[in-house]
């Protein structure tokens, strides 16, 4: 069996993180490193063996199989049990490689990003933890194991993001962060267990039985039928529940709002999980769980498109106003994971048989897609801007402008993935979003309008932050006594990387996307498994790519010069939006307000008395008791030993007594 | 011919006389003493049980005897913790060994 | 009915001597009343013509006990044997008397409402055969005490051993 060592992409982490975990502290910074990138670079060498395996492997009626090299069951509880294994099956096998590409790069880059840190070794720890987890995650063969290990990514983000403890925002962000997840986890729990009450499964076969049925072979029967039988809306709630889930992970709106808070942990911490891998495990959830929503919750669906797009709008703006760079780009990764969410809500079922028609596969595809490709870009600008902080030792864009002198590499690269995000031919981005909004303008033309919108403000954000970083005045002041200078190898080579794998796919995908090729990324991942061409929509491409050129024409007549009259002049005449914007929309304000105000002051409070005053006065009421009796037979214990002799003939008279009177 | 009951009232009167003792005394040898009264006082049940109510046994007898021997045995040991008492407190009062109050 | 006047001349013996026991405040002198009332006791034995428990009680009671009392009172009440007195408190006294004097109320009235009382007053007015005692003494059959005699032997043996091990002087 080719895919038996397969259960190495999930040891290996965990074995470096004991390893680092445990033993780290001994050790050399550059050991410890160095067992964490080793570990990580077999991991990937095996993720893409694993890849190559599956997605070369024949198809059966031109379906990728779904394929379980392990499942054992972990807990039997009667009719339920939860199992572990690992599930290949084309999203999974996707995301191994994202996931694996992703981590290498971060894993590099921090030797150059974390050098010298106090912690490193602690770093690479939580680092091989969290690549642990994600892994996990996507190779999960049912639900209550993804959720598990959905939970570990959660907390080695905690983990991360606190990552420089000392510091008081990072240990609020760090909180914030996990209280709001682990809030949207509560829905995703129960929406697991209500899955799993109804259809006595936790299992993800339900993939084989329903949508993708043919040839493949079912390892657990989940009663979907029993669930249906009790009650219509009982899968659409449970759906919905677990949706919840994501999108808390997903920061979707109004769950956001720990993402851009989550960027006081180390810029290549964002990159990896805050922009690149754990951010999308709700896009992935969903996916997962896919074929349910088109079956069984097609009304439902319509709540996650419109969830996304109002993130997606909300994000933009926001990210428009923002003037901390790496607030820009959490931002921004916000607004393309609800592209991606969009995307798989307008996947509508309109399916004929247990074939998915052309159009559910677009927006499935496409959200994957998407996912793929901003994974690369974003994680190349996080860490690009990671290159930029370290030279500038600052977040904020008025201590940039014209740094392209001093940077070259970084600016080059973050030049192209700018381009990818803004939907430019030939990159990357490009080719997933004209999907995206193809498929929206299949699903509603209003929605597809919307989303081209949030496309064109996208390019407009990334290319106000690009001119803020690398053109613009400089900076004199801030530079006079430290000049900003290039990354070390270590820092720029994952930019490199992921810039070719940005530009490769993009000029690929879209020769093939016009010519209609196959062998683009419909080929390996689409809904049905099938092989699913891509094919562009000629009017919507020039449409977005049009618009693309024009908003960022528009940046750079606004944004590019020494001075920026314009600008400024719109700041005057819209002060309150602005503030608004930069102020995110106070929803960080509303947050407080209805935590503080409503349910700390109405719900909290007097459970708290209750607990402080009936709680644990009964108990102090008890531990009073139990210390003045003590107090008051303490005087008994008097060590006399006469009066204990005359307290014992006391009482065996007495008791006598007694007995005698009986 | 004695009656059964002069025992019994006579042993109880010696064995309160002993308790009383062993009660108001400070000293710890006078506290020993009175045991040993007490004792006497059971030695004189047991002897006067045997002998007047079940005279063709031994049980009583024996009794005695061996409880003439623990006391015995017993006083030499605690006339030696007294001793050490003394020795390490420099008194013979009984409130010299209160340490164990609570 | 001369047995009656003995026990009586011996009953006020006993009792006069333990309560001047218990109440004298010089120890050396309960130590010697005391020695009085183990020879009442012995003398109830001869009455009850236990012969032999009465000379054991005269031999390691009067005899050996008695005189570790007096080398014990010696060694630690020097001063009591110089005339100096021990404090007694009244109201102790009071107490000690009222609970000795309800429980003594209350085990003769348990002595007296008891039936086998009626049962008493057969004592047959010979002597115990020495040579009877002497073989359930060391017998090991049923009704014999070998077992006891040697456990008592050993137990006196390791309470040498004990008193010993308690007061010898540590040396430091």
């Amino acid at each position: 069996m080719i895919y038996e060592l397969s259960y190495l992409i999930l040891l290996l982490p965990l074995l470096s993180f004991l390893v680092l975990g445990l033993a780290g502290m001994k050790m050399q910074h550059k050991t410890a490193g160095l067992i964490g990138t080793c570990s990580l670079s077999l991991v990937t060498l095996l993720s893409y063996w694993t890849a190559f395996a599956y997605f070369t492997a024949d198809r059966v009626n031109g379906i990728y199989q779904t394929i379980v090299p392990y499942n054992f069951t972990w807990l039997p509880l009667g009719n339920l049990h939860f199992d572990m294994g690992i599930l290949l099956d084309p999203i999974s096998v996707m995301m191994l490689v994202v996931i694996s590409t992703v981590s290498l790069m971060v894993h590099i880059y921090s030797f150059g990003y974390m050098h010298g840190e106090k912690g490193f070794q602690r770093y690479y720890a939580f680092l091989s933890l969290f690549t642990m987890s994600m892994l996990g995650l996507v190779l999960a063969t049912n639900i209550f194991q993804m959720y598990m290990f959905w939970e570990l990514v959660g907390v080695s983000s905690y983990l991360l993001i606190g990552f420089y403890y000392p510091l008081k925002p990072a240990i609020a962000a760090s909180k914030k962060a996990f209280i709001v997840t682990r809030f949207a986890d509560m829905f995703f729990l129960v929406g697991i267990l209500t899955f799993g009450y109804f259809t006595d499964s936790f299992s993800f076969s339900f993939a084989g039985d329903i949508v993708m049925g043919q040839g493949t072979t079912p390892f657990i029967e989940g009663n979907i039928a029993k669930a249906v039988a009790a009650g219509g809306f009982i899968i659409p709630t449970a759906l919905v529940l677990m949706f919840i889930g994501g999108a808390g992970k997903s920061a979707m709106f109004p769950l956001h709002i720990w993402l851009p808070d989550a960027m006081e942990g180390p810029t290549p911490v964002s990159a990896l999980i805050h922009a690149a891998t754990m951010v999308v495990a709700g896009v992935f959830q969903i996916a997962r769980m896919f074929p349910l929503w088109i079956e069984y919750a097609p009304q439902a669906m319509s709540i996650v498109v419109w969830v996304g797009v109002i993130t997606a709008f909300y994000a933009a703006a926001v990210a428009c106003a923002q003037s901390d760079i790496k607030r820009v780009l959490a931002f921004s990764t916000i607004s393309q994971i609800a592209f991606m969410m969009v995307a798989l809500g307008v996947s509508l079922p309109g399916h004929h048989g247990a074939v998915l028609d052309n159009h559910a596969q677009l927006g499935y595809m496409a959200g994957m897609f998407h996912l793929f490709t901003h994974a690369m870009f974003k994680a190349c600008l996080f860490l690009g801007a990671g290159c930029i902080i370290h030279a500038v030792h600052s977040n904020e864009m008025a201590l940039m402008g014209g740094l392209r002198k001093y940077m070259p590499i970084t600016h080059i690269t973050f030049l192209i993935s700018c381009l990818a995000i803004a939907g430019i031919p030939f990159f990357s981005g490009f080719s997933s979003k004209d999907e995206i909004i193809t498929a929206c303008m299949e699903y509603s033309p209003v929605v597809g309008w919307i989303m081209t919108g949030i496309a064109a403000m996208t390019a407009f954000y990334m290319f106000r932050l690009y001119y803020g970083i690398f053109w613009g005045t400089e900076n004199k002041e801030a530079h006079a006594h430290h000049t900003p200078h290039e990354a070390p190898l270590t820092m720029t080579l994952p930019l490199i990387v992921l810039c070719v794998i940005t530009v490769g796919v993009g000029v690929y995908t879209t020769i093939a996307g016009f010519a209609g090729w196959g062998g683009s990324f419909g080929s390996f991942v689409s809904a049905a498994g099938t092989d699913y061409t891509i094919h562009f929509n000629t009017q919507i491409a020039a449409t977005s790519t049009v618009i693309a050129i024009l908003s960022i024409c528009l940046a750079t007549y606004i944004y590019k010069g020494e001075s920026q009259p314009i600008a400024d002049r719109l700041y005057k005449t819209f002060p309150k939006l602005h503030r608004a914007a930069y102020k995110r929309f106070y929803q960080d304000e509303i947050w407080q307000y209805v935590t503080h105000r409503i349910i700390f002051r109405c719900v909290s409070t007097p459970i708290a008395w209750f607990d402080r005053h009936v709680v644990d006065g009964t108990f102090n009421f008890l531990a009073w008791g139990a210390n003045e009796g003590g107090e008051s037979l303490r005087s008994w214990q008097s060590g006399d030993v006469r009066k204990y002799a005359v307290w014992f003939l006391t009482g065996t008279v007495a008791l006598t007594l007694i007995l005698l009177c009986i | 011919m004695v009656p059964v009951e002069c025992y019994f009232v006579l042993s109880a009167l010696l064995f309160f006389i002993g308790v009383f003792g062993f009660v108001t005394r400070r000293n710890l040898i006078a506290m020993l003493i009175s045991i040993e009264l007490v004792l006497n006082a059971v030695d004189i049940n047991f002897a006067a049980f045997n002998r007047l109510l079940f005279p063709g046994e031994f049980e009583g007898f024996f009794m005695t005897l061996f409880s003439i021997g623990v006391s015995a045995a017993e006083s030499a040991v605690a006339i030696a913790i007294i001793i050490n008492v003394y020795r390490n407190f420099k008194s013979d009062s009984v409130e010299s060994i209160t340490n164990m109050k609570g | 009915m001369a047995n009656l006047v003995v026990f009586c001349i011996l009953a006020v013996v006993i009792l006069g001597s333990a309560l001047l026991c218990v109440m004298t405040k010089r120890i050396m002198r309960a130590a010697t009343f005391m020695l009085f009332v183990l020879f009442g006791v012995a003398g109830l034995y001869f009455l009850l013509d236990y012969t032999y428990l009465g000379a054991a009680q005269i031999a390691v009671y009067a005899g050996g006990v008695t005189m570790i009392y007096v080398f014990a009172i010696q060694l630690v009440s020097k001063r009591t044997l110089q005339g100096l007195v021990e404090r007694v408190k009244c109201s102790r006294m009071l107490w000690g008397g009222l609970v000795s004097l309800v429980s003594l109320v209350t085990v003769v009235m348990v002595f007296l409402k008891n039936n086998f009382i009626l049962w008493g007053g057969m004592m047959p007015d010979t002597e115990v055969p020495m040579k009877e005692i002497g073989h359930a003494l060391v017998g090991s059959d049923k009704y014999q005490y070998v077992l006891p005699f040697e456990f008592i032997s050993v137990f006196l043996l390791a309470c040498i051993i004990g008193g010993l091990v308690v007061s010898r002087k540590k040396e430091d």
